[in-house]
């Protein structure tokens, strides 16, 4: 079946004026420029708290990172959308949820302050803040996925335990992931990935990008349309290989391990 | 002091004079000044301005060296926050200056205890005294602020901005603010602060202040507007947890805010209207309001945030009873501070330097080259070193997009040169210079080739690309161009 003339994805945001805190617009510009550069139409919606929508009709759903004190804010509302997002996950709906988001895409997050937050369960992880006193998770970061390289850079302070059963994004060649301590890197269930990890993500990872475009293609308009044609990666696949050395060179000024933030 | 200039004649007053010294200078503090001032020379003269090794060696001979020295001071202003602080800090001094009055001047970089106490040994005799009148002006790094502020006790403490800014180093902007709070009840009882009431989350610092408090800001209805969807570093008030809301936001959460709570913006003491922005080399004016008087200033220097420099440095020149007239004349003798806004030339061809470090100074800088109207040489550097921020997600939060139309070639440089151009890919800048050279000397070879003599390149790095290309320009003989902003 040949692939229809005009293929178009919706793209939703959620809470970007809150989950914004490290960069993590670049994804929604990664997604949307690789469709443009392939005549596939994208609308992106950002969705706020308290704003009328519902998964229903969206393709791609991103959330971003923000501190505790953001992520709290945005806790009730997600609640509310829960069952939305769930359903739109059970029938395979690509998402990508970093850091905070990530966080509020499992279970629950306990913060710093020790009060839990409730996730709205997609990925079977949970996550806690071990304290003000303990040293967060900072640095550039290299994973392997499928077989790939993936690079970003993680900073948070919460760390994601996955539950039995519960398969985790990749896993970790450099770097923290989840919690530092079991080599693994994010949540996946179906067509939705968690991660840790800022960069942006996506624009720097031109695979891990072309897959969700290419599921969400699936997803709605079959297999056959969800072919992209090779375009022009010169200047991701340069940063994506400088990220690589500099995770990896030996000579890389590690941050201290002495800091102490408070969150 | 007296024994400075004192001349033994009769036996009796070489007594004295001894005993004077035994008095106020310790053998210890002699030392540790001597030690100080000899290894800063001997760095100088291997041609590194640095600090920190100096100001480490004095507290070892002596911890208590710099606040003997800063007790001779007549006036301390303390400037910290996100931005601003080495501009505000070298307009304040020149101000001070154009008082009459001596001024011990931390350089840019210097701003944590080490480089105060380095500042204070260099200009201290050796015997610890300091000219008569001499006032210091110290920017400080934010987290720096309570070790200072004990050493140098402030008469005046300036709170310019709190912006998102190496995030993986200082934590998020919540434990800032919060620190900024704890930091509060370091300072003497009888300081003024100077805050910056335009940034809500400075302005929040008056509730936990009892002393006195100078606020200024900007009162000028015909500045533009932000642009939709430019970064906040802060979206709601952390105490009352109720949104900002604008009647007019300036750039990143400065403006004219309130909150549904009943929060808002308060009255200024001090204030700048009727803001004509212009491209350098003109001036940028505007009228200073000093409570009851006026003046109009003719500053040498681009943008909205050099205005929110010159109000945060005569608000402290007013804290510290400085003549209005030398207010004026000493914005209007300001020099760009190294590597920010800072113009030089180089084989025949201009070379600016504006340094952005975070998305709102970067935001900002941008802004000030946009309102020039023209097509812009660009040189950007992108370094990841911790004084840089070793994460460089930030570049996404930059609203480089609007830069596109301004660009007339693109080169690209530093440790993160590949992040940098991908990133500048996106905002439809145009190809950078081929091959990619994250060396910064290299880079700053192929921008150069592609300004011919006669134009101007402008150099956008982080702090430590700043540092670097600030000092290949040295050795390709670039002078600085004095007589524009």
């Amino acid at each position: 079946m040949p692939a229809p003339l005009s293929r178009q994805l919706h793209i939703a945001v959620l809470y970007p004026q809150l989950l914004n805190l490290y960069g993590d617009r670049g994804n929604a510009r990664a997604i949307e420029r690789r469709c443009a550069r392939r005549g596939i139409d994208t609308s992106t919606t950002h969705v706020e708290i308290g704003d009328r929508w519902s998964p229903h009709d969206a393709d791609i759903i991103l959330v971003g990172g923000g501190q505790d004190r953001e992520q709290r804010r945005v806790e009730s509302d997600l609640q509310q959308r829960a069952d939305d997002l769930r359903n739109y996950v059970a029938d395979d709906g690509v998402t990508l949820a970093v850091c905070g988001g990530f966080q509020l895409f499992g279970q629950h997050y306990r913060g710093y302050d020790g009060d839990v937050m409730q996730g709205i369960g997609v990925f079977d992880a949970v996550a806690t803040h071990p304290g003000p006193q303990i040293a967060r998770c900072v640095g550039n970061v290299v994973a392997l996925w499928e077989g790939e390289t993936v690079v970003g850079f993680e900073n948070h302070g919460g760390r994601t335990y996955l539950n039995e059963g519960q398969q985790a994004f990749a896993d970790v060649v450099s770097g923290f992931g989840n919690n530092g301590g079991d080599g693994l890197e994010g949540a996946r269930v179906r067509n939705a990935f968690g991660t840790y990890l800022h960069g942006a993500v996506l624009p720097k990872n031109p695979h891990l990008a072309d897959r969700l475009i290419a599921l969400a293609l699936e997803r709605r308009y079959g297999a056959a349309s969800a072919q992209l044609e090779p375009i022009d990666d010169l200047a991701a696949v340069r940063a994506h290989a400088e990220a690589l050395h500099t995770a990896l060179s030996p000579t890389q000024s590690r941050p201290s391990p002495l800091r102490r933030h408070l969150a | 002091m007296a024994l400075l200039s004192s001349r033994p004649s009769s036996r009796a007053e070489t007594r004295d004079t001894v005993e004077s010294v035994t008095r106020s200078a310790s053998l210890k503090l002699i030392a540790a000044i001597a030690a100080g001032k000899t290894v800063r020379s001997a760095m100088r003269a291997l041609g590194t301005g640095g600090t920190a090794l100096p100001g480490l060696l004095v507290e070892r001979f002596d911890p208590h060296a710099a606040a003997a020295i800063a007790a001779n001071l007549t006036d301390t202003a303390l400037i910290t926050g996100t931005n601003g602080k080495t501009t505000s800090a070298a307009m304040l001094a020149r101000i001070l200056r154009a008082d009459g009055r001596r001024v011990v001047h931390n350089r840019a970089g210097s701003n944590l205890l080490r480089g105060v106490t380095a500042t204070l040994v260099e200009a201290a005799s050796p015997l610890g005294g300091l000219p008569a009148d001499a006032s210091a002006v110290f920017e400080a790094d934010e987290a720096a602020l309570p070790s200072i502020a004990q050493v140098a006790p402030p008469s005046v403490t300036v709170f310019t901005n709190l912006m998102r800014d190496q995030l993986d180093r200082y934590g998020e902007i919540e434990s800032i603010a919060r620190r900024w709070i704890d930091t509060l009840p370091a300072l003497p009882a009888n300081a003024c602060l100077a805050l910056n009431i335009d940034d809500p989350l400075v302005a929040s610092l008056a509730q936990h202040w009892s002393g006195r408090c100078l606020r200024f800001g900007v009162e000028d209805p015909d500045i533009p507007p932000a642009p939709e969807g430019e970064i906040m570093d802060a979206v709601w008030d952390p105490e009352s947890q109720a949104d900002f809301r604008y009647q007019r936001r300036y750039f990143a959460q400065l403006g004219r805010w309130y909150t549904d709570g009943g929060l808002q913006r308060p009255q200024p003491d001090i204030w700048a209207d009727q803001i004509r922005l212009a491209p350098a080399p003109d001036p940028t004016n505007f009228r200073l309001h000093l409570q009851d008087v006026a003046l109009h200033v003719r500053l040498p220097a681009e943008g909205l945030y050099s205005v929110y420099n010159a109000l945060a440095a005569a608000t402290a020149a007013v804290a510290m009873r400085v003549d209005l007239s030398a207010i004026r004349n000493g914005l209007e003798a300001h020099e760009a501070a190294f590597g920010r806004q800072e113009t030089l030339e180089v084989d025949g061809r201009r070379v600016r330097i504006l340094l952005g470090k975070n998305p709102s100074g970067l935001n900002q800088a941008l802004r000030t080259l946009q309102q020039r109207g023209q097509r812009h040489h660009l040189l950007v550097l992108l370094n990841d070193g911790v004084a840089d921020g070793v994460d460089v997600s930030w570049i996404w939060d930059v609203d480089w997009e609007s830069q596109a139309d301004h660009c007339e070639s693109l080169s690209v440089g530093g440790r993160r040169a590949a992040d940098m151009a991908l990133r500048l890919e996106y905002a439809g800048l145009p190809d950078p210079q081929s091959p990619l050279r994250n060396e910064i000397g290299a880079a700053l070879r192929q921008a150069l080739d592609r300004v011919a003599p006669g134009q101007e390149l402008v150099i956008l790095p982080t702090y430590t690309a700043m540092l670097e290309v600030r000092q290949r320009l040295g050795s390709l003989g670039a002078a600085p161009l004095w007589d524009v902003a």
